[in-house]
């Protein structure tokens, strides 16, 4: 017979171990699943709050509301209003919410919440049309005003941006001349801005940006000017000239339409509450997974009843390689080749110590009255049978008096597999007729090490969280089991067993 | 506890058996070939073939109702063996050397019953001591009377001769004797005696028990130094033919020598043990490569056996 060569095979383990990794790599650097568990991500929640007093008439409100606001990601909208109709309106670069009722009197309040998650990375969204310069109007005295403060702001720079700083420093300065003072006594300081800017040429606008800050209740928006470059739409701070908008600044409202719209009331306000709350990054990344293409590919996509069982199924395979590695490395002997597995998953239902306590009983209590059956001369096959009722007979038994004496864990028995528990009981006992008690005693042991050893592998939480969320860590558990399986070095077990051999060795 | 470094293992070329199921077992052994060694009726019939002799059948039980010929059967009888045909390992024979009454008594020297008997054919067919418990069938054999010269070494039993025979070559031997530690059984691991035998001659070269180094049978106090195989060459042949028969390019064969017929197969094992190594005192594996690095295998039995009486003796 020849020998295949082994490359193809080593070959195949390794395409397996980068494949399973690449993958996982990817849908954490996709997705966001976190490598482990117990990672924690920010979240701030919004609440918009909108007071006014309703005339008896038709209501209409309607709220501008953030649409891909930069360096945050919006992961859930819902609005509170007893009464109201409600619904978000997406228009012409827009996104409004609108609440509408047939008739209200007196004060109203309406609530919408946001649920907003930082994520720098996000970038921003290009506008499909270069902005023009609104046409800007300016009386005299202004007019003369504005040509000269433009004037001199232009003569000190080269870009749209370096203008409006200037401008932003002239308009600022601690001693106005009195071309400034005339100017900032018409007006608003950012409006001012604005119409001077549009008149120079370089389009701009007011947005509003709400500064999220833990716990702050009452706040209100705080305008930023916006500049457009030609290329894209810049941030300036109107106070201090200072480019791009702080990290824990979100703008609310972008484009020049209103903030806030009503129809049938007046004394309209709004105001804003925000908290910072802390959710598992785990719980994000399953939140937004549908979005992605990625997603559909992960398991949360199954109806939550199924994800509990895949959970479990996904376990199994970590029990299998602690048995193979037990089995083939260290040399254990047990019984059955993976029974302990199963008494494993049994154990992750019970928890550890009441499993144990459960399993031996049973195994102990079977064995006793396998021996009475052994006298009856039965046949294999009813045997069997027999033996399984009886084990169903003690675990109801031992279910019952358990809870009669108020331990609630005496019910967990049930989750061991009853055929499997037959089995084993069968064997055990054939193996005490014919090798011995000392040979049961082994294998037993064997067995229960096994088993708690793949049950510490498969309850760690890590083990839990990966194998579930990371399927594809599954192909390296697989090339892992493959090369295993060509392991050919001695057994842990055996250097023991052929410990006389040192003996012959000259 | 005592330890041993696997440096010493390598160094005395021994099988582990991680390597003797990957490098030999899965790589030797043809699956297909398997059923002829598991099952004792078809080890039978393909030895027939080849001219090896096996211990007469008597009679073959394959279903409930045909316990009741083995009650026609069992009159005449003095002294046979029920085996599994599907059993591994020993497990499920039930030698009865003679009757008492009507009692039977076992190798071991119990006394059984017809009854016991009978349940002891019943749980052969159902499974019981079958691989993976599939419904077995279950067979009556003569029994097979050890040579005294054989026999003063053992107690009770029958002692059996266990040789490794690879890709047709004879490359190690041993002989088991039951003790009364073993009950009569000729299992290593229960306490049977080991003898490894020189494959040139059929000579004691060392013996063990649970792997210690022995010189004495604990029960007969005989010297198992005097133990010498007669017939050597021939059982070796015997062994060796078994491959054509088989296929299987690693296996272990289990003779007896009866006091009139000579050797026989009492079975075939495509899975031999690691202890045969412990009880020669030496690693197979040395010889195993040495085989495997052939040129030109002999098609013969008589070659392979007189290569390897030349190659692997003391």
């Amino acid at each position: 017979m020849t020998t295949r060569s082994r490359i193809p095979f080593y070959f195949g383990v390794a395409a397996l171990v980068t494949a399973g990794i690449a993958l996982a790599v990817l849908r954490h650097v996709e997705m966001g699943v976190p490598w482990f568990s117990d990672e924690q991500r920010p979240l701030w929640m919004v609440e918009a709050r909108i007071d006014f007093v309703a005339r008896g008439e038709p209501v209409l409100v309607s709220l501008s509301i953030p649409e891909n606001p930069p360096g945050f990601r919006i992961l859930s909208e819902q609005a509170a209003s007893p009464g109201y109709g409600f619904s978000i309106i997406e228009d012409a670069g827009s996104r409004r919410a609108e609440w509408t009722v047939r008739e209200a009197e007196g004060p109203q309040n309406l609530y919408f919440t946001a649920q907003l998650v930082q994520d720098p990375s996000r970038p921003r969204q290009k506008d499909e049309t270069d902005p023009e310069p609104e046409d800007v109007f300016w009386e005299e005295p202004l007019a003369t005003a504005v040509q000269e403060v433009l004037q001199r702001a232009e003569a000190k720079s080269s870009t749209p941006e370096s203008m409006t700083r200037e401008l932003i420093r002239l308009l600022q300065s601690d001693d106005p001349d009195q071309n400034i003072s005339l100017l900032l006594a018409n007006g608003d300081k950012i409006q001012v801005l604005t119409r001077m800017l549009n008149h120079s040429g370089i389009p701009a606008r007011i947005t509003d940006g709400l500064k999220l800050e833990d716990a702050r209740r009452r706040q209100s928006l705080r305008p930023f000017l916006q500049i457009h470059n030609g290329d894209q739409w810049l941030i300036f701070n109107p106070e201090s000239g200072q480019q791009g908008l702080p990290e824990d600044v979100v703008l609310w409202r972008e484009n020049s339409s209103s903030l806030i719209d009503l129809n049938g009331g007046t004394n309209s306000q709004v105001s804003f509450s925000m908290l910072r709350q802390t959710v598992p990054s785990m719980q994000l990344a399953q939140a937004e997974s549908s979005a992605s293409g990625f997603g559909m590919l992960s398991l949360y996509q199954l109806p939550i009843e199924e994800q509990s069982m895949f959970r479990m199924l996904m376990l199994l395979p970590l029990g299998a390689l602690v048995v193979a590695f037990m089995r083939i490395v260290i040399g254990v002997k047990t019984s059955g080749t993976f029974m302990p597995v199963l008494i494993a998953v049994a154990f992750l239902q019970t928890s550890l110590v009441p499993g144990l306590i459960a399993f031996v009983s049973v195994v102990a209590i079977g064995l006793l009255l396998r021996g009475y059956l052994s006298s009856l001369n039965l046949l294999l096959v009813s045997r069997i049978s027999a033996l399984i009722m009886l084990v169903i007979f003690l675990t109801t038994g031992i279910s019952i008096v358990g809870y009669q004496m108020g331990f609630s864990a005496g019910m967990t028995v049930t989750f061991f597999p009853m055929v499997i528990l037959a089995w084993t009981i069968e064997r055990m006992s054939i193996l005490w007729e014919e090798e011995g008690p000392r040979e049961v005693l082994t294998q037993g042991t064997g067995s229960l090490v096994v088993a708690v050893c793949a049950f510490l592998a498969m309850s760690a939480p890590l083990a839990g969280h990966l194998t579930f969320n990371f399927p594809e860590l599954h192909l390296v558990v697989f090339a892992v089991v493959l090369l295993l399986g060509q392991y050919t070095g001695y057994k842990l077990s055996e250097l023991r067993r052929f410990e006389p051999m040192k003996a012959y060795d000259k | 506890m005592k330890w041993v470094s696997p440096f010493v293992l390598n160094r005395l070329g021994l099988l582990n058996m991680n390597r003797r199921n990957v490098d030999y077992i899965l790589r030797y052994n043809d699956r297909a070939a398997y059923p002829l060694v598991d099952n004792k009726l078809k080890t039978k019939l393909a030895a027939a073939e080849r001219e090896v002799a096996t211990p007469r059948l008597l009679q073959v039980v394959s279903q409930q109702h045909e316990i009741s010929h083995f009650r026609e059967l069992v009159d005449q009888l003095e002294g046979f063996a029920i085996k599994p045909s599907k059993g591994s390992g020993g497990k499920g024979i039930m030698v009865i050397i003679r009757r008492q009454g009507d009692d039977f008594i076992k190798g071991s020297g119990a006394t059984v019953t017809l009854a016991t008997l009978e349940r002891h054919l019943s749980n052969i067919l159902a499974g019981l001591y079958s691989l993976g418990g599939a419904p077995d069938v279950a067979i009556v054999e003569e029994l097979v009377k050890t040579t005294l010269a054989l026999e003063r070494f053992s107690f009770r039993g029958v002692p059996d001769i266990r040789i490794v025979v690879f890709q047709g070559y004879p490359v190690m031997a041993m002989l088991r004797l039951a003790t009364r530690a073993s009950d009569g059984k000729a299992n290593l691991h229960q306490g049977a005696v080991g003898v490894g035998l020189d494959i040139a001659t059929g000579r004691c070269v060392n013996a063990v028990q649970f792997n210690r180094s022995i010189v004495l049978h604990p029960d007969t106090g005989l010297s198992l130094d005097d133990i010498e195989i007669a017939g050597w060459t021939q059982m070796l042949e015997m062994a060796s033919r078994c491959y054509e028969a088989t296929g299987l390019g690693y296996m272990g064969v289990d003779l007896v020598v009866d006091a009139d017929q000579g050797p026989l197969l009492l079975e075939l094992n495509a899975r031999p043990g690691l202890s045969i190594q412990m009880a020669n005192g030496c690693g197979l594996l040395p010889r195993l490569q040495k085989i495997e690095k052939l040129k030109r295998p002999h098609f013969t039995a008589e070659k392979r056996v007189d290569y390897a009486m030349a190659e692997f003796g003391r």
